[in-house]
């Protein structure tokens, strides 16, 4: 599945304009401690946070995301959409929490490590 | 004249939900002056309000207390906030307060007393004060700094509430003036674990909550008198000013 795949169906908003839509998507990460993100998570995942600091944008970089979902409708902090466009990262919008966002890709057959 | 003060920087009172319900104000400050302690820092989760008997509890008392408070920010990073006078640390609250949401429920999270200084109690402060100020720990860091007050990482070693388990690392544009480390961390430990922050001063605080733990892990520094303006000197270590002791002044390595 692609990134794209995943924001149409759950119907996410793109924060950072459209590159890296159709980056296939390795599978899913949900947490809300960072330091837990760099530990864990992997290339191509997508990230489901509501963290909104621009240090998420950092971490997805370095992780080498597909995108972070930020859920519950929480907004970026103002330095983080900026920061995303500069390193290409992709910022999702949920209105959903975490739990629901995580639910139905795990439906649309996107896996964490089990 | 410069001197050596021993500080203890972060300490909860009664009014913290998760503080002892001992940690009263001439408790405090006898258990402070028992362990050795010239200075300590009152900073209970996002509120004050029990700084004011504090200090009254330990006037004509060899001991210094600097009102302040720990905030939580929205990313559930935790700051010390410490400042001159009860005023500048009232509208730090003010602050605080008005991105505070929630009401506590005592059983869940503990009683919040507010107390003047023989103990007495005078109210129950009803906000979440386990709760986050929706505000980036940018804009705890910056309010903080424009009231003139110390802003200080709290227990960077921790996982949960520190600011490199909440947010991967800490931005080089942060502009904290210290790093607090727990008891469970020697500051050459620190040294090690965290040299990649090296720009800035490593300090340890007891973080207690209960009579027992203040001044279990101390902080010297050689001061010209207890005020923020001579702390923040001894932390960019000006005009002799320093954190921690020459090797020979020291009794024991940990405690610096």
């Amino acid at each position: 599945m692609t990134v794209r795949e995943a924001v149409d169906k759950l119907e996410l908003e793109v924060m950072t304009g459209g590159m890296g839509l159709d980056r296939p998507v390795t599978g899913g990460y949900a947490s809300d401690l960072l330091s837990d993100v760099i530990a864990h998570a992997e290339a191509g995942n997508l990230w489901v946070t509501l963290q909104t600091h621009a240090n998420v944008v950092a971490v997805a970089a370095l992780k080498d995301l597909a995108a972070v979902i930020l859920v519950n409708g929480r907004r970026p902090d103002e330095d983080a959409i900026e920061r995303a466009r500069q390193e290409k990262v992709l910022l999702l919008g949920a209105a959903q929490p975490a739990f629901e966002i995580a639910g139905r890709l795990y439906q649309l057959d996107v896996r964490g490590r089990a | 004249m410069l001197r050596i003060v021993n500080a203890d920087l972060h300490i909860h009172t009664c009014l913290s939900p998760c503080g002892d319900l001992g940690m009263g104000p001439r408790s405090i400050v006898e258990a402070a002056t028992r362990r050795g302690l010239d200075a300590i820092g009152i900073s209970d989760h996002n509120s004050s309000e029990n700084a004011p008997a504090v200090m009254a509890a330990a006037r004509g008392k060899p001991l210094t207390v600097l009102p302040g408070m720990e905030v939580t920010s929205r990313e559930e990073v935790h700051i010390l906030a410490l400042f001159d006078g009860v005023d500048l640390a009232f509208r730090m609250q003010r602050i605080v307060y008005d991105h505070l949401a929630g009401t506590n429920d005592p059983d869940v999270f503990g009683l919040q007393v507010i107390v003047n200084e023989d103990h007495d109690v005078v109210g129950f402060n009803d906000r979440l004060l386990a709760g986050a100020a929706n505000l980036s720990v940018e804009q705890v860091v910056d309010a903080i700094h424009a009231l003139g007050g110390l802003a200080i990482a709290c227990h960077v070693d921790r996982e949960t509430f520190g600011i490199i388990g909440q947010l991967g690392f800490i931005p080089d544009s942060l502009p904290l003036d210290a790093l607090e480390f727990s008891r469970n961390t020697s500051l050459d430990q620190a040294r090690q674990r965290f040299k990649e922050y090296s720009r800035l001063p490593f300090i340890r605080s007891s973080d207690a909550h209960s009579l027992e733990e203040i001044g279990v892990a101390p902080t010297s520094m050689l001061l010209n008198g207890v005020t923020i303006s001579e702390i923040r000197k001894a932390f960019l270590g000006q005009e002799g000013r320093r954190v921690g002791l020459p090797s020979r002044d020291r009794r024991e390595r940990q405690a610096v």
